[in-house]
């Protein structure tokens, strides 16, 4: 077990800069994920880290120690791949002891430690057999298997979860959890599906265009995004971006959304934006479950206003529903017995304690 | 007298369309549709291998004249000679040699050649194959001047290291090495290509976990390259030793079998017996004692590749 680091870390393909020079501390047993959009330079950090990409400039440590030119098998990792990579000709027990009979271990401690691992990840019964006798989920199970039996100083893992389908994703998410909770690893972990992010992090690393926008925990990414990328990144449904500017009415601050919406600010808000200038083009960050149905009794700071829906969508639990304030698509959460129908007016809350406000050109939040 | 016609034309009409309809299904069967498509092909092996075959083993139960029938007196006679024994050995030797360095050569090529990038691969695979797309017939003659003792250009260039002149296809060493170099160029750019495709079906992230597993060069290429490539190499190899053990033209062309019949073949012997020494059955007789052999060779290699078939 070790900690990792990355210092000014930069991949160039010819003229290409895919990584643009990253800076990460990873602490020894921590789960970190980073995420991001496909192209987004994720899964190059990450093979930079296991040995299987040179880095073009910068600084990896493992355990202290540069591991820039330092090859893939001397860098005591273990690589979980999305197609799991697992050998089509060897058993499950050969494959989780392939990397063991390279190193010479003795035979007793090889079938001991797969032995255990194969009980820790429920495939004991299907330690003889070959791959392709294996479900997707019972292959992904060897795979991590392969990598817990080396126990290596840390886990890499590259979009596991991205060839099961939905329902064993879940159960597999679940799994890796527990997995690190009992072997407690380093462990870095790509993906581009932001529920894994959040569900399985200890810290979060979101990427975009080769560098990072922001890394914290998976609630302070939810509650206090850095940019517009992360908070349009982390949620499902995205959070809203409505287009707005701020205007002092009778020594109150408010925000004007269209010709006939306006909102006074809670006052800490109104406190917080009171320095910006009048003049810039602002977005409104709301998550959809800060857009509800409006109930008698309305707390401080939640507003209200009529809308016409234009779809609706019942997830059983909740209900949600789309309209537009003047040209922008908005989505909100409301209760599914609140009768939101499509094509139906319907009065709305926002409660504006969640809000955020972001600079339209820069995109960063204020 | 109304009812009876009525009773008549149903039983014309619905008696015909059943026919029809019969004949219809049957040939509307996949089964059906299947046997004629294949139909020509099925023809035409049958009328190029199975008449053959046959004729030939009906043939080397024939006295010479071909008047009388001698079962397997001809088989008897064959057994006792000792050149039969010596061209058993040479075909086996033949085979052997130029199939283990037709299969080395091109594994090794294959490799050079799947590490080159891109554009360049393609014009050295067109390159590499260019002996294979030869006629063997015309590219032979080519060698044979080259193998020429006195004035080749072979023992010309060695003459300047000192060695030489070799009698290339004049000693019995030299000639069997001459063979087989020929056979070995020629043969060796199919393996390269069977090769070449099964090195580019081998998943990277094979290699890569291998290569976090903590495996060397040779390690990967024991434990990954080589289980992954088993069946193709298995099929490569036997067809290989099949097209080499009935190889004709590049010996006939070399050496005619000489000299004193110690580059002698199965294909090529059949050939002096059969046809230049006039006796037609016993040059059947030896063609036929290819096909032992070979079946045993065919069952040897393919012993496990259905079993191994869709472990990827």
């Amino acid at each position: 077990m070790a900690d990792v680091s990355l210092r000014k870390v930069i991949k160039r393909y010819d003229d290409v800069e895919a990584v643009r020079g990253i800076d990460l501390d990873i602490a020894d047993h921590e789960f970190i994920v980073l995420v991001g959009p496909s192209g987004c330079g994720k899964s190059t950090t990450l093979r930079m880290i296991a040995g299987l990409e040179d880095i073009s400039d910068g600084d990896i440590t493992i355990g202290g120690d540069v591991v820039n030119d330092v090859p893939p098998k001397d860098r005591d990792i273990a690589m979980v791949f999305q197609n799991y990579a697992l050998y089509p000709h060897m058993t499950v027990a050969e494959n989780m002891s392939f990397g063991l009979r390279l190193k010479h271990y003795p035979k007793a401690e090889i079938k001991a430690r797969v032995t255990e691992a194969a009980r820790l990840l429920d495939i004991t019964d299907l330690i003889d057999r070959k791959p392709k006798q294996l479900s997707g989920g019972q292959r992904q199970r060897v795979a991590m298997g392969r990598a817990i039996v080396r126990n290596p100083k840390v886990f890499l893992f590259d979009e596991p979860l991205s060839n099961l389908d939905a329902k064993l994703r879940v159960q597999m998410r679940i799994e890796i959890k527990k997995v690190h909770q009992k072997v407690r690893t380093t462990t870095v972990y790509v993906t581009h599906d932001q529920v894994e992010a959040m569900t399985l992090a200890d810290r979060v690393v979101v990427m975009n265009k080769g560098r990072i926008e922001q890394i914290g925990t998976p609630n302070e990414l939810y509650h206090k995004p850095a940019t517009r990328f992360v908070a349009g990144f982390i949620g499902s449904p995205a959070m809203n971006f409505i287009p707005c500017r701020l205007e002092d009415a009778g020594g109150t601050l408010q925000i004007r959304l269209t010709d006939r919406i306006a909102f006074a600010l809670p006052p800490a808000r109104a406190a917080r934006y009171n320095g910006l200038p009048r003049t810039d083009r602002l977005l409104l960050g709301i998550r959809p479950e800060h857009l509800t149905e409006a109930h008698a009794h309305l707390g401080p700071g939640v507003e209200t206003f009529d809308t016409v829906l234009d779809v609706t969508e019942p997830m059983g639990m909740e209900t949600l529903v789309y309209f537009g304030l003047e040209d922008t698509p908005v989505c909100g959460r409301v209760d599914p017995n609140a009768g939101a129908r499509d094509g139906a007016p319907m009065r709305l809350a926002m409660d504006l304690n969640n809000m955020h406000l972001l600079n339209e050109e820069t995109g960063v939040v204020l | 007298m109304a009812d009876v016609v009525v009773e008549q034309g149903r039983l014309v009409r619905s008696t015909r369309p059943r026919k029809a309809a019969g004949l219809r299904n049957v040939l509307g069967r996949k089964s059906t549709v299947a046997l004629f498509l294949t139909l020509p092909l099925i023809l035409l092996i049958a009328l190029l291998v199975l008449y053959p075959a046959f004729y030939s083993l009906y043939l080397a139960t024939l006295n010479k004249a071909m008047t009388k029938f001698v079962g397997l007196g001809n088989f008897t006679f064959l057994f006792k000679r000792e050149t039969f024994w010596m061209v058993v050995k040479q075909s086996c030797i033949f085979a052997i040699t130029a199939v283990v360095f037709k299969a080395l050569i091109g594994f090794i090529v294959a490799h050079f050649v799947h590490n080159i990038p891109g554009k360049k691969q393609r014009k050295w695979r067109g390159m590499l194959l260019v002996p294979w797309v030869i006629p063997p017939a015309m590219s032979t003659l080519a060698w044979l001047w080259l193998f020429d003792p006195s004035y080749s250009a072979f023992n010309y260039t060695l003459s300047f290291f000192g060695v030489g002149p070799i009698p290339w296809l004049g000693d019995t060493f030299w000639a069997r090495f001459s063979v087989i170099l020929v056979n070995v160029w020629y043969g060796a750019p199919f393996f390269l290509i069977m090769y070449l495709a099964a090195l580019k079906s081998v998943p990277d992230q094979l290699y890569e976990a291998a290569a976090i597993d903590g495996a060397n060069w040779w390690q990967k290429m024991w434990y990954v390259t080589l289980p992954m490539m088993r069946n193709i190499i298995a099929i490569t190899t036997l067809f290989s030793l099949i097209v080499t053990f009935a190889n004709f033209d590049i010996v006939r062309i070399l050496t005619s079998g000489g000299p004193l019949d110690r580059t002698q073949l199965f294909a090529t012997w059949a050939f002096q017996v059969g046809i230049q020494s006039s006796d037609i059955p016993l040059g059947a007789c030896v063609s036929l004692f290819m096909v032992p052999i070979l079946a045993v060779a065919a069952v040897f290699i393919l012993r496990d590749v259905n079993k191994r078939g869709n472990e990827a």
